[in-house]
């Protein structure tokens, strides 16, 4: 179920609600500015975590009263209240003063045998009779336990006291002292192995025990080296989890990811932690000094070139896709061409289009990668901006290009990162592109398309309902009789569509485009004198074979859909989730992208750029991973600027609905409960009154779905979205997510030449998209919904789906029809609630955006509707209520 | 045998059956503010404090703990709902709260053992004690959701008091029950443990938690499961819910509690939701009717009624489940269960 059993078991402690931990917090209790600190509370709640710890031991504060004046607010609040309080202080007063106020069951932290076992077992009989959890530090008349030994010693000797007075040995939870390591004084070398393995020794000799710990005393010695303190904390709870660390106080943003850690740096970081040289503190040290800043060597080697040659200096800068100097440096190349006697346009011809056949070349034969070749072009591109004056001043008509391309991407769709990469490698290639933008109607396509002259269309789109609208431009070039070749690219399309119904659709060349580094590939056949004609015979002869192939084998078989029907999917409905918990509608304005960020699955993100490989082993590759750590710099830097100046605004909606199944079709009763959610006063707290449902079929809905149609074998059922949910009391949510504020920054871009960074961030903002519908899944299934509520993944779980429930969207293989995305944006106001619209096609504005169904049974799973018969077509547009030929455009790609 | 392990024999035998409601019973009665006040020369007009008559007329409590004895139930609960210094300062009483509760216990436990001799089936005495009208979690001014009306330590005087009282007049057990509140119910627990340990001997526990809403939770916001996390270091005898709801609205929130509950389940529903005229009209069977499914599914080891319900709602109880296996107690896994408004569970 989960990545490993101990990290899923693993409890982050909020502690941003400490004064001795937080500098912020501290500020605003100091100033009883308490209102402003309950937000502090409310922010890591949203924010996960799981508890969240108090502390307010400050010499200047009335410790008794800010803690009981600070529970009693938050308890006011049941955002937050809805998680255990850890009531965190060294002074019993300010414990027991908090535990008369704490209405669950709190943890106290901590106690100890300081002052001997009378106090200790007087205050754990205490936390019994108030009903609390107890962090039991390891400390006792003489003293901290700072040896393995000790730790074994005091820990079992207050297991036994505190076992022998009845005290639930599951609510001791032990905290063996992490202390400072890589000091430089030998003693202290061993402190975190003796941790770890105390740990373990405990947890053998005092059953049902767990194990706290705080983590930053750890790396006290490397204060102001943020990189290095971060890596030590990772490693330390890499290895002391297993051990069996339960819970650490810690913020959680300030973790690094084992994997992403440096090499260098973790392997060092582990012959600290668990001793494994004598010399493993100095070498860290040497080590850390790296990591505060880049090493002379290394900046002396980054400015040589800069002595070098300009023509070399020109190409080096594009293979390197540095664009800090380019201006000068082709100033001055433009200037020593201009001192011979040449002209502005020799500098593209010469060195610019030289550096950029080396960049091309590096591509060809996979030595350099597609983030690079945009960044190349990007260097490429400053470099024409600048010559365009020197060149129209000329009146000259400009370098002939190897041809001239338009790109678009069709009606009805704005996916256009894929697009954008293709124009770009075309231009790096020496052909001129016009780009056309996105939802461009087929009419402005032929339009410019004989204005311009141009040598080759190009396609592109990412939603199925785009395909529908490829053929009409195809058809329309058709009717126009015109006969250049048409290019077909983007993430639905394929081969066989491109042969089965594109194709036939036009009599000139139809090439389906498999990725961007082919497409340098085709323009060249398609446009040379040469090869041009051998080379659409063999795509039509090619094309002819598909369409034949795939006629001969014929469709797999299909069912009749009665048949299809009792063969359906029956899960166990006695284990169907129960009523959410927070039923209605939920909205949030701004969620926080720094959370978000913490949710990435960037796999999606390096596919985006054509390096293909699995984050984060994609940074190792022996190939691709010096590419990919360098666009994964930038992507991290971008998204540092994203997140610290806020250009972007992630909101979303999302709202459960009491729900039924009738045959395929899924009833739901829209309620009429509109809840605000997350960062909002909400009226009059945490639960939702009971809700009277609306009854009579008006207010009702029917989302109708498709059920697979063919044969299966071995005993799979042909499934159907509905049949995760039951005949009568279920509930059904749906959610819409979008990324917004991305157009003034795309401007800035485009007005610096600056394709790269386009790009880039309509790729980060793809994955905001995506990480906030996995952030809000998850917080619907612990919270909201409320069906997991002790769900505790890691991100690399959640991105496995290793939850449970789905989410299917309207327009992918669960759920082909695009046209439930209407439905599902009325039912959730999306427009309003969350700024996203639908085109025609329905694709979502925002670009990056995310809506979909969820399912919360455990047994629900994705699968492919994939083709369904005539018998279906014609029902599901009964049960649609629309005309048979309307349902035919919208599930083409699933019919014959 | 202690009252506690006595009660937990025959609830392994059999479904026990507490008894119903007493305030819809007194109303039957038409009395009188002379017969609320008697000579007791108090300030303050006397007529629907109902835990006085004790005092004054107790010839009516008697009465309606017979008639429930005599449907059929084997535990009397204390007619002290109000009988705690807060409530009873509202009618100038609050110098009485001793002799109240004693009363009301020795009341109890004279009848208890009256029909307990007749028949040799034992028969309980639990001492009422309701939530009082402050709570601890909540602010009464929505311009300052910090202050409380009452503080942890006067409350739990409160309830001591009270709770020292029914102990003394021969309860066996104490019954924090229609729990609005969970920490104000933690702080009656709180009382009672020092009560045990002024006495030298255990005082038996047993809770009672009272939903405000269909999601299950109650009016501090927690959810069954949350509750049963924030008040299991009581150890009661049982835990369970009344009030609020007819059987039919607890039902979801019945079986959640006995699935996690590792101790007795006590469930005593109202006779249905009120009608349009605020009195309760769900017939004794049919209430019966609900309590069975719950017995049949082994959710319940103590079954009542709350508001509404009469002699013949208990009488139809006792007989519908008479014979049906009670609800074996679970053993729960030693895992550390915490909470907020929700539960917590940190796996072992």
């Amino acid at each position: 179920m989960t990545a490993t059993p101990s990290s899923a078991r693993f409890v982050n402690i909020g502690e941003r609600t400490n004064v001795t931990g937080s500098a912020k917090f501290k500020k605003l209790i100091m100033a009883g500015d308490y209102p402003a600190a309950v937000e502090v509370a409310r922010q890591q709640v949203e924010n996960g975590a799981q508890v969240i710890d108090v502390n307010m031991d400050e010499g200047l504060l009335d410790a008794v009263k800010a803690m009981t004046t600070y529970l009693k607010l938050i308890a006011a609040e049941p955002d937050i209240a809805r998680v255990p309080v850890m009531i965190d202080s060294s002074k019993w007063e300010v414990i027991e003063a908090g535990l008369k106020c704490v209405s669950g069951k709190p943890i106290v932290n901590s106690i100890s045998m300081k002052e001997g076992e009378e106090p200790f077992l007087a205050q754990a009989r205490k936390c019994m009779a108030y009903g609390a959890a107890v962090v039991v530090m390891a400390f006792d008349e003489t003293g901290q336990a700072d040896t393995k030994q000790r730790k074994v010693e005091i820990c079992s000797r207050a297991y036994k006291l505190l076992t022998g007075i009845g005290f639930p040995p599951e609510d001791i939870i032990f905290d063996p002292n992490v202390f400072a390591v890589a000091t430089g004084i030998e003693e202290h070398d061993r402190y975190a192995l003796d941790f770890i393995e105390a740990v373990k020794e405990i947890r053998e000799a005092c059953p049902h025990v767990h194990f706290s710990g705080g983590l930053s005393n750890l790396s006290f010695s490397f204060r102001g080296n943020e990189t290095v303190r971060r890596a030590m904390h990772s490693v330390f709870l890499y290895y002391a989890i297993p051990a069996g660390l339960d819970m650490a106080i810690v913020n959680a943003g300030q973790l690094d990811v084992y994997d992403q850690i440096d090499p260098a740096l973790r392997e060092a970081c582990e012959d600290v932690i668990l001793m494994r040289r004598p010399d493993a503190t100095e070498r860290l040290i040497e080590l850390a000094e790296s990591f505060k800043g880049k090493s002379v060597a290394e900046e002396k080697a980054a400015e040589e070139w800069r002595g070098w040659d300009v023509i070399k200096r020109i190409e080096h800068a594009l293979v390197k896709g540095m664009d800090a100097h380019i201006v000068d440096d082709t100033e001055e190349a433009r200037q020593q061409i201009a001192a011979r006697g040449g002209r502005p346009i020799e500098v593209i011809e010469g060195p610019l289009m030289d550096g950029m056949n080396v960049v091309g070349d590096l591509f060809g034969s996979g030595k350099m990668f597609l983030p690079q070749v945009v960044k190349s072009a990007r260097v490429m591109k400053k470099a024409v901006a600048h010559l365009i004056p020197f060149i129209e001043a000329e009146k000259d008509a400009g370098a002939k290009a190897k041809g001239r391309i338009i790109m678009a991407t069709v009606k009805g769709d704005v996916h256009d990162i894929g697009k954008n990469i293709v124009g770009v490698v075309l231009q790096c290639n020496g052909y001129e592109v016009i780009d056309l933008g996105v939802m461009v109607p087929w009419s402005k396509i032929l339009d410019t398309a004989k204005e311009e002259q141009v040598d080759i269309i190009g396609l592109s789109g990412l939603i199925t309902p785009s395909l529908d609208e490829m053929v009409t431009v195809a058809e329309e070039m058709q009717r126009a009789e015109m006969t250049i070749p048409l290019l077909i690219g983007g993430a639905t399309t394929s081969k066989v569509h491109t042969a089965l119904r594109i194709d036939p659709a036009y009599e000139g060349t139809v090439v389906h485009v498999l990725d961007a580094s082919r497409a340098v590939g085709v323009a060249s056949q398609l446009l040379s004198d040469t090869q041009a004609e051998g080379f659409k015979q063999s795509v039509a002869i090619d094309y002819e074979k598909v369409r034949i192939a795939r006629e001969g084998k014929g469709q797999s078989d299909l069912l009749p859909l009665a048949d299809a029907r009792a063969n359906a999917y029956a899960p166990d409905f006695a284990q169907k989730a129960p009523a959410p918990v927070q039923p209605g509608l939920h909205v949030f304005e701004d969620w926080d992208l720094a959370d978000l960020v913490e949710t990435f699955d960037w796999t999606p993100f390096f596919r985006a750029w054509e390096l293909a490989g699995t984050y984060p082993a994609i940074l190792n590759d022996a190939v691709i991973g010096e590419s990919a750590r360098h666009l994964f710099a930038d992507a991290k830097a971008m998204l540092e600027k994203i997140v610290s100046e806020k250009w972007l605004t992630a909101k979303g909606v999302c709202a459960f609905w009491p729900a039924h199944r009738e045959g395929d079709d899924i009833i739901i009763k829209p309620s009429p409960l509109q809840e605000r959610g997350l960062g909002e006063g909400r009226a009059a707290g945490h639960t939702p009154s009971p809700n009277p449902s609306p009854e009579g079929e008006g207010d009702q809905v029917r989302l109708p779905f498709l059920r697979q149609q063919f044969k299966k074998s071995r005993g799979r059922a042909n499934f159907c979205l509905s049949d995760f949910v039951d005949t009568e009391n279920d509930w059904l949510g749906g959610f819409a997510v979008g990324i917004h504020g991305i157009d003034p920054h795309l401007e800035r871009f485009k007005a610096g030449h600056d394709d790269y960074s386009d790009i880039l961030l309509k790729a980060l903002a793809d994955r905001f998209a995506e990480a906030f519908a996995e952030r809000l899944h998850q917080h619907v299934r612990t919270t909201l919904w409320g069906y997991a509520p002790g769900e505790q993944l890691t991100n690399e779980a959640l991105i496995r789906e290793e939850y449970r429930g789905i989410r299917p969207a309207p327009g992918y293989p669960a759920c082909p029809d695009h046209s439930l995305k209407p439905i599902l944006f009325d039912l959730l106001k999306a427009t309003d609630n969350a700024g996203i619209t639908l085109t025609e096609s329905q694709a979502m504005l925002p670009t990056a955006a995310v809506s979909g169904f969820y399912f919360a049974h455990p047994e629900s799973q994705y699968f492919g509707v994939a083709r369904i018969g005539r018998d279906q077509l014609e029902d599901y547009a009964a049960r649609r209520g629309v005309d048979l030929q309307v349902a035919e455009r919208w599930l083409r790609p699933n019919l014959d | 045998m202690t009252a506690r392990e006595t009660f937990l024999a025959e609830a392994a035998k059999r479904i026990l059956i507490t008894d119903g409601a007493f305030g819809t019973e007194i109303q039957n009665w038409k009395l009188s503010e002379e017969d609320y006040a008697g000579n007791l020369g108090l300030s303050h007009e006397q007529k629907g404090n109902n835990d006085i008559l004790a005092l004054t007329k107790p010839e009516v409590p008697e009465a309606i703990h017979r008639a429930y004895f005599e449907a059929g139930a084997d535990i009397a609960e204390t007619n002290t709902f109000s009988a705690n210094r807060i409530s009873q300062a509202d009618y100038g009483a609050d110098h009485l709260v001793r002799e109240i509760n004693v009363a009301s216990a020795q009341l109890a436990r004279r009848l208890a053992d009256e029909y307990q001799a007749k028949d040799g089936r034992p028969r309980f005495v639990a001492g009422a004690i309701g939530p009082t009208n402050k709570t601890l979690s909540l602010s009464p001014d929505v311009n300052d959701p910090g202050y409380r009306e009452i503080d942890w330590d006067t409350l739990v005087d409160v309830y001591k008091e009270q709770a020292a009282a029914l102990v003394e007049g021969g309860a066996d057990f104490i019954l924090i029950e229609t729990v609005f509140d969970t920490l104000n119910a933690k702080a009656g627990i709180m009382a009672v443990k020092q009560l045990e340990a002024d006495l030298g001997r255990e005082v038996p526990i047993m809770l009672s938690m009272t939903l405000t809403d269909l999601s299950g939770r109650n009016l501090s916001g927690h959810t069954v499961e949350a509750f049963w996390h924030a008040v299991r270091h009581a150890k009661p005898v049982t835990v369970g819910l009344n009030c609020s709801f007819g059987a039919t609205q607890l039902r979801p929130h019945v079986k959640a509690l006995s699935e996690i509950a590792d101790t007795l389940i006590m469930i005593y529903p109202n006779a249905g939701l009120p009608n349009e005229l605020g009195a309760y009209d769900e017939m004794p069977d049919t209430t019966a009717g609900f309590v069975k499914e719950w017995a049949i599914a082994g959710q319940v080891n103590v079954l009542g009624g709350c508001c509404g319900s009469t002699p013949a709602h208990i009488a139809a109880m006792a007989k519908a489940v008479a014979g049906v296996p009670p609800r074996k107690v679970p053993v729960l896994e030693p895992v550390t269960r915490l909470a907020g408004l929700e539960p917590f569970t940190l796996a072992a």
